[in-house]
């Protein structure tokens, strides 16, 4: 395969192109649904192709063919150079990219037990049972349990020399309720929204999950969240838990760190940053105590890998170093424009989708407190986790965040749950008033399987590490009942 | 790209090599060009071609699907012998009944030769007219300019056949303040959009003014506080709220989950009497499209009817459930999430948007919304940033513009408050509607 990428970049540079990368990437996915006890999805999907980048003029083009014959390997290097050429016409600022030294290198993720070989009436009976175990009150009515598994294979080479093959496997699980009874509905899921867990390996990440107790727990929280009180508003010190710690730290700070963002790249779609290149070094992001770092070698995460689509080599930069915003996440195009290496960041959804700026993993390092210390610092306040809604603006400072759960702290303790519980704020002023996170005990990295951007949508896999942690004035409310 | 006749044989062939009881093969075939621009210029420009085939077979009441991009005889045999495999690991599903019988399907126009031979270089010059208009009002100018051609094509052993080529295009653009050193929340932004079968229809130039001029009016905008506001919602921000709505409430399987607004409602009034919502897949004002994924020919299916429940969306499945027909509002095979609408249209009214902005004492107006989300899906609870020109009401007329905001919103109480329908509509995000003014619309922070 790696010739085949050879292939094109050769034949992309005799149609003209100063620079070419190729990438073939092979999918293979496999997924299983249960709904209400009965298997309702059971799915086994492959996906292959070439994708040949080229630079002339210092434009850009792209183009890509599951078709894998000399024809249309030929008719890809065509084209690709030709729509570069196009859009050369609009005089674009010309791409330069920094400096990567050529790389011939094989990578694999690490797993111990491949999840497509384990019998598929064992993973039908696992969602069984945690359907189960999930729809014992009445009031549930609904119970959605999955699992997915994901392995890709990338070869990948550039016309200066690069030679590389990865290969990445992920898997994940999912349980979610809907209770419903006099008007209101309430969701819980476990072992978090948003798709449930994902990481980097094999079966034996679904085995470390208790998906069965999980399934238990959240059936019965749905059903007291319906009658539990609605989360009062105002302006209170709340805890937030680890898994929507996770959506937190991906939407105020990995997106806005995105430099493709801040040069206006999405300005079309899904906006732009409010980090600018002056606030490099200077910009007060959060508290002392914020400590944000991308690290793309971190073991686990769905952001982890060897080389990014570039080929550059995966590493850990430091993005907010005691509050103070120091780094982004970068292409090679990027970086050359602040004078910097890429941190290699460049990363495709597949071979028909061009490589763009995405998280890695995003990571907010742990503090020194045990979660009992958070709470017992608290006169009134709440702790609130799992994503329910998530909504930030255009340029990633205005956020709202709906959670499924809520619990009321009085005193230094959890005195109940509350429903329907939204907080929002705008991204620097809420993290200045971090003030507590969680140790190391309570960290934990959380895989995100949906996070899309650029048009047509790419959905990247990424990863966040978080703790719980602590705010302390935090607005709540806003949402209507 | 068209090239059915070997499409058709090879799906006719996955039929006969599944095995098992009953075998649907869907093929979806894409060639998409996508021009992006930003800062004035092209920074993406991109073609792929692919193809997603997905046979679903059933074996008594298991079911199994499989899926390969690689449309070859060998690749679709060995798709389907793997959907009948895990068919039979599947457990039964005792709500299945069968896969859908062949039924009429209208004949539609949706394939235009002119559109699916758009060259790399004739996309470049839109960007470079359009750059030229905003530069010309220091401005500059974002967005992209999308052309796919793709082939759905449906069979099953029951008989069913369907096939469809279909072209689609859009053109976004949005106009940014070129000024430098503003924050993000003091650079004036414009919006226009376009999106049709039939790229012929675009008008480029007039898109972009429209962008152009939104982003010259918005420039110094002032803060407000967030509190409840009349508002008038151009088309492109009423689509978004409609397109929700279609999504969590109008859907059979959020209905007879208890998920949706419309659970124990039908027949009752729960919009006001100048609200009508259907789907219509055949309607030539929006993206015609005659059948579903389960080759089922689209049924116009009224939703609201003047502020009235009327129903719902169905697939096979849905439908079997309650002993009715499919309304041909199926997904693409395995979709645990059920059937949805996908040609929302939104009756019009007699009302221009000068004379809602006329009749308007205080208030906002929405170009467009942003980042919108569910908060609660049976309480229609939304939220979500406005975006690319929000526009003070005083003493009717426009008298500032204003920084963005954000709204959390019950949508089906708003959509009680009208005070006007607009008489021009506009197709965004699928959705056909007008411009609507509510008495009350509840933004909730402010940037």
């Amino acid at each position: 395969m790696t010739e085949l990428c050879e292939r094109a970049v050769d034949l992309a540079l005799r149609a003209g192109a100063s620079y070419a990368d190729a990438r073939i990437v092979e999918r293979e996915t496999e997924s299983l649904h249960v709904k209400n006890g009965k298997v309702e999805g059971l799915e086994s999907a492959t996906d292959s192709g070439l994708g040949l980048r080229v630079l002339v003029d210092g434009a850009w083009g792209f183009a890509a063919s599951a078709d894998l014959d000399d024809a249309s390997v030929q008719s890809i290097a065509e084209e690709a150079v030709r729509l570069a050429q196009a859009s050369a016409l609009t005089s674009p600022q010309p791409a330069s990219l920094s400096e990567v030294e050529p790389t011939r290198a094989a990578w694999q993720s690490e797993w111990r037990t491949d999840p497509f070989g384990v019998p598929m009436h064992d993973k039908i009976g696992l969602l069984l049972e945690a359907d189960r175990r999930a729809r014992q009150r009445e009031e549930v009515k609904v119970c959605e349990s999955a699992l997915t598994f994901f392995r890709e294979r990338k070869y990948f080479a550039t016309s200066e020399g690069s030679r590389i093959e990865q290969e990445h496997l992920d898997s994940g699980a999912s349980v979610k309720v809907t209770a419903i009874g006099d008007g209101e509905m309430q969701e819980r899921s476990y072992p978090s929204a948003l798709d449930g867990f994902h990481a980097a390996g094999g079966w034996e990440v679904v085995e470390s999950l208790d998906l069965l107790a999980g399934a238990e727990r959240i059936g019965g929280e749905a059903a007291d969240l319906l009658t539990a009180p609605v989360c009062p508003s105002g302006t209170f010190p709340v805890i937030i838990g680890a898994s929507q710690m996770a959506l937190q730290v991906h939407e105020s700070c990995g997106h806005p760190i995105e430099l493709d963002r801040v040069f206006g790249s999405e300005a079309s779609y899904a906006g732009t940053s409010f980090l600018t290149p002056e606030k490099l070094g200077q910009f007060r992001y959060g508290s002392k105590i914020v400590n944000i770092a991308a690290d793309s070698t971190l073991p686990g995460g769905l952001g982890t890998f060897g080389y990014d689509d570039e080929g550059v080599r995966s590493c850990r930069t430091d993005i907010v170093r005691e509050g103070i915003f120091c780094g982004y996440l970068m292409s090679r195009e990027t970086a050359a424009r602040l004078g910097l290496p890429s941190n290699g960041a460049m990363r495709a959804d597949g071979w028909n989708r061009l490589p763009l700026i995405r998280m890695t993993n995003v990571n907010l390092e742990p503090g020194n407190w045990t979660l009992d210390e958070m709470i017992r610092d608290i006169k009134h306040g709440f702790l609130l986790d799992c994503t329910r809604s998530w909504s930030i603006d255009d340029v990633r400072l205005n956020f709202q965040f709906t959670t499924e759960i809520g619990w009321e702290i009085k005193d230094g303790s959890i005195v109940g749950l509350v429903r329907n519980p939204t907080y929002h704020g705008v991204t620097p002023q809420f993290w200045a008033t971090c003030d507590a996170i969680a140790s190391k005990e309570f960290w934990k990295v959380w895989g995100v399987v949906g996070c899309g951007k650029g048009e047509p949508v790419q959905i990247m896999r990424v990863g966040h590490g978080t703790a719980p942690t602590r705010f302390s004035a935090v607005r709540l409310g806003g949402a209507q009942e | 790209m068209r090239v059915e006749g070997t499409m058709l044989e090879l799906m006719e062939n996955g039929l006969k090599d599944s095995g098992a009881g009953q075998t649907e093969v869907v093929v979806i075939g894409e060639r998409t060009r996508l021009t992006r621009f930003a800062n004035s210029a092209i920074h993406q420009n991109l073609s792929e071609k692919t193809h997603r085939v997905t046979v679903r077979a059933v074996v008594g009441k298991r079911i199994g699907c499989a899926t390969t991009n690689r449309l070859t005889a060998g690749s679709v045999s060995a798709t389907a012998h793997r959907a009948a495999e895990l068919a039979r690991l599947a457990e039964e599903n005792p709500d299945f009944a069968s896969l859908p019988s062949p039924g009429p399907i209208a004949a539609a126009q949706t394939y235009f030769e002119q559109t699916a031979q758009s060259a790399p270089e004739e996309r470049a010059q839109a960007v470079k007219k359009i750059a030229a208009i905003a530069a010309h009002a220091g401005c500059r100018a974002s967005g992209s300019l999308m052309v796919t051609e793709m082939e759905i094509a449906v069979a099953n052993s029951l008989g069913v056949r369907a096939h469809q080529s279909l072209t689609e295009s859009a053109l976004t653009v949005i106009a940014s303040e070129s000024a430098s050193g503003l924050s993000g929340y003091e650079t004036a932004t414009g919006y226009a959009h376009w999106t049709g079968r039939d790229l012929a229809a675009l008008d480029i130039e007039s898109l972009a003014r429209v962008a152009v001029e939104k982003c010259s009016a918005g420039r110094s905008p002032i803060a407000i506080q967030p509190g409840d506001y009349a508002v008038i919602l151009e088309p492109s921000a009423v689509a978004t709220l409609l397109g929700f709505l279609g999504w969590i409430g109008f859907g059979a399987t959020a209905v007879q989950e208890g998920r949706s607004f419309l659970c124990d409602r039908i027949g009752e009034r729960v919009m006001h009497e100048s609200i009508s919502i259907w789907d219509d897949g055949l309607d030539p004002r929006g993206l015609v499209m005659p059948f579903d994924f389960e080759g089922i020919a689209k049924q116009r299916v009224d939703l609201i009817e003047r502020g009235v429940a009327k129903g719902a969306v169905y697939d096979s499945y849905t439908a079997h459930k309650e002993g009715k027909k499919s309304t041909g509002h199926a997904f693409p095979a395995p979709n645990p999430y059920g059937p949805g609408p996908s040609n929302l249209f939104m009756a019009t009214g007699n009302d221009s948007l000068e004379g809602m902005i006329a009749s308007t004492e205080r208030g906002l107006l929405v170009t467009r919304f942003h980042y919108v989300n569910v908060v609660h899906p049976k309480q229609t609870i939304l939220t979500g940033m406005t975006r690319d020109g929000t526009f003070l009401v005083e003493g009717g007329r426009i008298s500032r513009p204003v920084r963005n905001l954000r709204f959390t919103q019950n949508i089906v109480q708003a959509l009680n408050a009208v005070e006007a329908v607009g008489s021009q509509p506009e197709l965004h995000e699928g959705c056909f509607c007008p411009a609507l003014k509510l008495s009350r619309f509840a933004f909730t922070s402010a940037a």
